[in-house]
């Protein structure tokens, strides 16, 4: 082999760079600019190294709203993601009964953010939503604007309606995808339902599970307009979620540098969790013994 | 541990078959014996898999019965026969371990755990598995998957069969060999009844003691590679065995004799009788090219032919001809002499076979 060694061969990643640095590398460092300074004017400025990092980390509101994210987070992933599963598992395989569930199914999916938190809005309003009406009619005292279980409880539904449909057509392409030999493998075995869910159905959704539950996690850590348009954050700051407080900061008080501050704390949180899960769930895949090696 | 009875069996996939074309299984009976090792042999689409899928319940047949031992198992789904089925491409649990895969089968109806090792580490063993039983499935190579797949089958020792659904059209031809003796190895230790679903004739009569060929839905033949070989039973039987297959002429009656073409034949007393006394429109002659005389000069009963094309494969030649306007193939080892364009051919009549309507007809002497 006579490899040559010619180092303008760089030159041909340039196009590659600068679609990355147009797309992330230029607009992420605008922000970290402003995260390092204290901006007055167009021309008053002042270098304050990790002081706005500091502030925000130990400001209690946004401690608060950053446990509330994670409570959500979680919250819907766990149900949503079983949900969605159970659902995938019961739809009509064939026909035009499948045709007819999957578009049923979706029509959550078609709605815009800001429009699911009107219609939730009017939906569970204590006069004349149905949702509102019909509970208060049980007895129930149900208000979103003065019981923040209540305003809670409502988010997470409104969530799950909204999103478990994503989860439930991931696993039903990935269920639909398992070739017929695995099921007739398994009843050989005399396997039962669970074990054919446990080792077959579950294994094999790993995959579309995987970017499910990535995508779910990413878009409910910046959950913004549905609460807002719901519930406004509140009762208090019940249901005040991190974007919110971001968007109060940046573009209500004009805090600049704070924002960008925790902007960035914001965006490596996420990935972080990201990074993690996914690893996690790779490293599970892999053999656990150093014998024989892959 | 069973015999399994076909009876009156016939399976069509369409609700309201109207003829013998829209079976899949055309109505049969057979017998698989306790303990045989068996071949199904047949082109794609004749409709083995489909028997298969029937003994194990996979499907249930539109017509007949099916038998284990006394017992009519229609009704039953495959986990309540007993049965283990290997299939064509690897099905192994990705998430399990080896060890886990092939404890599975016994692990779901409550083996003890004693048992399971036991039997776990003798089918590794035969199946050279040992090394890799604490490795993840998915990581397996296409053939450790298939062994893996083989071995959830030979696990169970209980079983009423265990049928396999052409398993080596993924694995090394080199493998293949070894896979193939190991079967039969295993055929020979455990005495399980094993039938083998094929295409490839030379997998089906290294591994069976009797193979049935199926065509078009229907067993023609069930035999010993032998009699496939000698007695093909069925004009299909003689065309799908041997390399290259049998030679068949159409043959008609005349006032004096038998003529096929335009060449009037010298035939032994019997057959042209038999061939005088049957109806029928379709009548053939086969002989397989292995036996096949070609001479350099005219001899008794002898036809003069031309040598289209002679291939030289080694050990032996196949001798192209056209006799009587059909192509003919005869097959010559390679130390016997062989004319350069005019020759004279024998069919000796111990190897001739006739067919009435497709079927082989039994000539008295």
């Amino acid at each position: 082999m006579n490899k040559v060694y010619n180092n303008r061969a760089w030159f041909l990643i340039l196009p590659m760079l600068m679609l990355v640095a147009f797309s992330a590398v230029i607009p992420l460092m605008t922000v970290v600019n402003y995260s390092v300074q204290d901006v007055f004017d167009a021309n008053t400025r002042f270098f304050t190294g990790t002081e706005w990092f500091e502030v925000m980390l130990n400001d209690p509101a946004l401690q608060a709203a950053l446990l509330r994210q994670f409570a959500f987070s979680f919250t819907i992933l766990a149900i949503e993601v079983p949900l969605g599963i159970g659902i995938a598992l019961l739809m009509p395989k064939r026909g035009w009964q499948a045709s007819a569930v999957l578009i049923l199914i979706t029509l959550p999916l078609l709605i815009p953010w800001n429009v699911v938190g009107s219609i939730w809005q009017l939906f569970t309003r204590g006069d004349i939503g149905l949702m509102g009406v019909g509970i208060r009619e049980l007895g129930y005292a149900y208000n979103i604007t003065r019981n923040p279980a209540d305003a809670w409880a409502t988010i997470i539904l409104m969530d799950v309606w909204h999103w478990t449909p994503l989860i439930a057509l991931l696993c039903y392409s990935g269920l639909r995808s398992i070739p017929d030999a695995y099921y007739q493998a398994a009843r050989i075995d005399r396997a039962s339902k669970w074990a054919v869910f446990r080792y077959i159905q579950l294994p094999k959704l790993t995959n579309v599970l995987v970017i499910g539950v990535l995508l779910r996690f990413m878009h409910s850590f910046m959950i913004y307009a549905e609460p807002f348009v719901l519930t406004g954050g509140g009762p208090g700051s019940s249901t005040t979620f991190l974007s919110q407080s971001l968007t109060t900061m940046a573009i209500g008080q004009q805090d600049l540098g704070p924002s960008a501050a925790f902007s960035l704390i914001y965006f490596l949180i996420i990935l972080l969790v990201c990074w993690v899960f996914y690893t996690a769930i790779m490293n599970s895949q892999k053999d656990n013994t150093t014998q024989g090696g892959a | 541990m069973a015999q399994i009875t076909l009876k009156s069996l016939a399976h069509s996939y369409s609700p309201s078959p109207s003829g013998p074309e829209d079976y899949a299984i055309r109505e049969m009976e057979h017998v698989w014996h306790q303990g045989g090792a068996y071949a199904l042999l047949g082109p794609s689409g004749c409709g083995k898999s489909t028997l298969l899928n029937i003994i194990s319940g996979l499907l249930t047949p539109s017509d007949g019965q099916v038998l284990f031992d006394d017992r009519v198992v229609n009704e039953l789904a495959p986990e309540e026969r007993n049965i283990a089925q290997v299939f064509q491409f690897p099905v192994v649990y990705d998430t399990m371990t080896v060890y886990d895969n092939l404890a599975f089968p016994l692990r779901n109806v409550g083996t003890p755990a004693a048992k399971i090792r036991e039997r776990v580490a003798e089918v590794a063993d035969v199946l050279d598995l040992t090394s890799l039983l604490k490795r993840k499935a998915r990581n397996l190579t296409a053939d450790e998957k298939q062994k893996v797949s083989m071995g959830r089958g030979l696990v169970r020792d209980d079983v009423s069969a265990i049928l396999f659904d052409e398993p080596l059209t993924v694995i090394d031809p080199q493998l293949k060999w070894k896979l193939r003796r190991k079967l039969k190895e295993i055929h020979e230790r455990f005495n399980i009844t094993m039938i083998y679903v094929t295409h490839d004739q030379l997998e089906a009569s290294t591994f069976a003691d009797k193979i049935a060929v199926m065509y078009e839905g229907q067993v023609v033949q069930f035999g010993t590679p032998r009699e496939l070989f000698e007695t093909p039973a069925h004009t299909f039987v003689g065309y799908f065995i041997g390399s290259p297959g049998m030679n068949l002429m159409e043959v008609a009656r005349t006032e004096e004799g038998v003529r096929t073409g335009t060449v009037d034949l010298t035939l032994p007393p019997a057959l042209r009788n038999a061939i005088h006394r049957s109806r029928s429109r379709n009548i053939k002659l086969g002989i397989r090219p292995e036996f096949v005389e070609v001479l350099t000069e005219p001899g008794e009963a002898s036809y003069p032919v031309e040598i289209d094309n002679v291939q030289d494969l080694g050990t032996y030649r196949i001798v192209s001809f056209t006799f009587a306007g059909m192509p003919f193939r005869a097959r010559l080892g390679e130390d016997r002499p062989l004319p350069r364009r005019h020759a004279y051919v024998r069919f000796p009549e111990a190897w001739l076979n006739l067919y009435i309507d497709e079927f082989r007809v039994e000539v008295g002497q």
